[in-house]
């Protein structure tokens, strides 16, 4: 039974690994902006090619 | 133009990204507009951080609002190599450029975004947004630890709830329970920090507010644990302790959703330019607009607002007061006459000498009225009663229950009268107007009715009067039409008068050729035309000889008007007869009417105040009918002593208007609504906005506002319930870990689920 205790630790740092991660992002703005970055993972970056296909 | 420039640096996919890209070049490039850019003084107070060649600032873009709007904008250092980076905030509207002050400057930053089309709202003192943010954060640091911490001790205590002797624990046991108490230690003292916080200042204010019983409930449930670990006699209630903190602080952030691209404080200096071009020794300098001085001479170009009561020094004065009084048309202004402060001259660049300092202006004068100076009595939540009752009726029954241990069975006090305190924590009232309040505003935003906080929509339940502003309110701003009144005229006439006309520059004169267009075609030519700048025109046209201009005009030239003349026409003559006005009216608002009517049969005292002239009058009484007061010609203070000699009587009142010139009214009335039709533009300080657009489906939001009441009431009833089941386990002294662990998450949720139902379902009436 005391392989439990074990256990339970490390689900409790497993869990708290996340608050920490949770944290983190709070703290570097990643929770400032919910809406933008869903518009900017769409754009391309193919403008350069495009200018040397027409030359 | 745009294109040109986007075509140049390859970035022409922009226009292939949406059908309707951009507003573009909306607000005309004026280069000259942003010279007070230059000025050091106004850049160290918009510049947010400088480190050698970097500079960082934000600017607020109104006009974004689709995805190429973001594409551009996070393109920009592709136009311009000086601008390093570009960041957009899709909600709050705003753009954050780092960018190289040795290779581009503020001013010409400036003027590349307005050129694309993206002018920004420049005011100064724009950093308030920057310690909102921290304040949020921590907020999400309370509540992700909260979280953690509920669902861990949550999971720690389901063997305590199901060991029934059957599975022996053992050590482990004590083991979970130690962990629970360690888990619970970070909730109790930052999580719910906040609670206490706000109850001890409360108490010493000699107040009980709603955060009093909770931080109660918070201390002895966290005490009994405590002590029933220690002496081995239990588990605790941690899991049901979190649990309340973690929904409650889940409930304040919901109902604290703030539009974060709106201003709702605004005062004067929001609307003036932040900087004016003088002649000084016949040099054009910049500067601020603070250090304005008295008989200085200020240059105000086409489309720029007048900062100052001043002096009007040259011709071409054409000036929109519409924002200070409420009038239609723009009005010529001739040499040496007063322009007052906050008109926007509409023809070609003036110069003014200024006579008062701009703090002193007529309509900047309204802000340092006595009136103003007192804060808007926040009136205390219909809640906070209830939660008094709650804490007093909460007390006699944990003093009853002692009285009946007492005498029943002494040992059980304790447990029984702790098991009341935990039970009955009023959180299930709060969370029940945290989130009603929170899914209204949300449901109003989505109409266009933007209000500040939950508190405005308790206001709105109280209002009793409703006192609407004319211009710009119920009319619309943007769309107006001509009407021609007097004698009929011929066809050669209109042609003549249309020919005369369409020389002209000056707007109104615009105006009226287009009316003409839509009836006769032809042009013909005329011999003699003589222009009176800011006056009228005369001219000879074949047969006609025609007057065209302001009614003083007409009179200076001997002709006398036959019908009466009032408010801002242009009057007519041809060969000496006077033959009738040319007069702008606004159209109303589509579905105006109804609305007005709507809210009458509701029983709303409505009435109506215009600083314009009465011409409408008859107009409105048609509309409206006569049970409405109407009042013309009325003030900024008028319009603000009205609503204060409206609320003396004992009435509540909203107000509802537009410009500079309700702003007074509109801070004093009980609930300010400014109406707009740029919800970035001209929204004087008001307690919600909204969009003119919306305005017919005014009475079906006030109504809905009202329904949040409702609403809370029978989610009031519902927790009520909870509470007596969670009493009777309480006060018999039977309440078992595992029945609160139970009993408040399901309470709690079902509150939330039931609130957004109900909210949902109202909401779902107005719309069909």
């Amino acid at each position: 039974m005391s392989v439990i205790v074990i256990l339970i630790i490390v689900s409790v740092l497993v869990a708290g690994g996340f608050l920490l991660a949770f944290l983190w992002s709070v703290k570097t703005g990643q929770m400032d902006d919910d809406y933008t970055p869903s518009i900017r993972i769409l754009f391309d970056d193919e403008i350069k090619d495009l200018k040397k296909e027409k030359i | 133009m745009v294109y040109s420039l986007l075509d140049e640096n390859g970035l022409c996919q922009y226009y292939d990204l949406s059908a309707m890209p951009g507003v573009t070049a909306k607000g005309r490039f004026i280069a000259d507009k942003f010279n007070y850019l230059d000025n050091a003084a106004i850049q160290e107070q918009l510049i947010q951080f400088k480190l050698g060649d970097q500079v960082h600032i934000t600017f607020y873009l109104p006009q974004i609002h689709c995805v190429s709007c973001v594409w551009l904008l996070e393109n920009l250092s592709k136009i311009n190599p000086g601008i390093i980076h570009s960041q957009t905030h899709f909600e709050k509207k705003e753009i954050k450029i780092i960018y190289n002050p040795t290779l581009i400057s503020l001013k010409e930053l400036v003027q590349l975004l307005s050129f694309v089309g993206y002018e920004p709202v420049i005011h100064l003192g724009g950093n308030d947004w920057l310690k909102k943010k921290k304040v949020n954060k921590k907020q999400l640091y309370k509540i992700g630890i909260a979280g953690f911490c509920f669902s861990n001790i949550m999971m720690l205590s389901f063997p305590e709830y199901l060991s029934n002797d059957a599975l022996e624990l053992g050590s482990l046991r004590h083991f979970f329970i130690y962990i629970n108490l360690l888990l619970s230690l970070p909730v109790l003292l930052y999580s719910a920090s906040g609670f206490f916080i706000s109850a001890y200042t409360g108490l010493r204010q000699k107040w009980l507010n709603i955060d009093a019983p909770i931080a109660l409930a918070i201390a002895v449930t966290f005490s009994r644990s405590v002590y029933e670990i220690l002496s081995q006699t239990g588990a605790g209630y941690l899991d049901s302790m979190s649990g309340i903190v973690f929904f409650m602080l889940v409930g304040r952030w919901f109902q604290d959703k703030s539009y974060d691209s709106f201003a709702f404080d605004r005062d004067y200096n929001s609307f003036f330019p932040l900087g004016v071009t003088i002649l000084k020794e016949g040099k054009e300098v910049n500067k601020p607009l603070s250090d304005l001085l008295k008989s200085e001479i200020v240059l105000i170009r086409s489309d720029e607002m007048i900062p100052a009561d001043s002096t009007l020094l040259t011709d071409g004065a054409l000036i929109d007061y519409s924002f200070v009084t409420g009038e239609n048309a723009p009005i010529a202004v001739a040499v040496g006459q007063l322009v007052y402060a906050g008109g926007i001259q509409k023809g070609r660049a003036i110069q003014l000498e200024v006579v008062k300092p701009v703090g002193q202006s007529y309509i900047t004068e309204l802000w340092n009225s006595p009136v103003l100076k007192t804060e808007k009595n926040v009136e205390k939540s219909f809640v906070h009663p209830w939660s008094q009752y709650f804490t007093i009726v909460l007390l006699t029954i944990a003093i009853m229950t002692g009285l009946y241990w007492s005498v029943n069975d002494p040992h059980k006090i304790l447990p029984a009268v702790t098991a009341v305190l935990i039970v009955a924590c009023p959180c299930s009232l709060l969370l029940t107007v945290t989130f009603t309040y929170g899914n209204v505003l949300r449901w109003l935003g989505g109409r266009k009715l933007y209000c500040k906080n939950a508190a405005v929509i308790e206001a709105i339940h109280k209002i009793d009067t409703i006192v609407f502003d004319k211009t710009g309110t119920l009319t619309n701003h943007d769309d107006t039409h001509l009407e021609y009144r007097g004698a009929n005229l011929t066809y050669q006439e209109m042609i003549a008068v249309k020919s005369v006309t369409r020389e002209s520059l000056h707007p109104l004169s615009k105006m009226i050729t287009q009316f003409l267009m839509l009836q006769v075609a032809d042009i013909t030519s005329f011999q003699k035309i003589e222009n009176f700048i800011g006056k009228g025109t005369k001219a000879t046209c074949g047969n006609f000889e025609i007057v065209i201009g302001s009614i003083s005009f007409l009179k200076s030239m001997g002709i006398l008007p036959e019908q009466e003349v009032e408010g801002s026409v242009v009057c007519l003559a041809i060969n000496g007869i006077f033959k009738g006005v040319f007069k702008i009216n606004h159209t109303y608002r589509a579905g105006m009417q109804k609305m007005i009517l709507q809210l009458n049969n509701k029983g709303y005292h409505l009435h109506l105040l215009s600083g314009d002239h009465p011409t409408e009058k008859e107009n409105l009484l048609k509309l409206l009918g006569s049970s409405i007061p109407m009042l013309f010609e009325q003030s900024p203070e008028d319009k603000l002593h009205y609503i204060q000699a409206l609320q003396i009587k004992g009435h509540r009142v909203m107000m509802v208007g537009d410009g500079l010139n309700d702003a007074g009214a509109l801070q004093k009335s009980n609930v300010g609504v400014a109406v707009t039709d740029q919800t970035h533009l001209f929204t004087p300080a008001s307690d919600a906005i909204l969009e003119g657009s919306e305005i017919y489906l005014f009475s079906d939001l006030i109504d809905y506002a009202k329904k949040a009441k409702l609403i809370i009431i029978l989610i009031f009833i519902l927790s009520i319930i909870y509470n007596i089941i969670g009493m009777y386990f309480a006060t018999s002294a039977r309440l078992s870990p595992m029945v609160a662990a139970i009993l408040m998450p399901i309470s709690s949720i079902s509150i939330v689920a039931l609130s957004a139902l109900l909210s949902f379902a109202f909401s779902s009436k107005i719309r069909a």
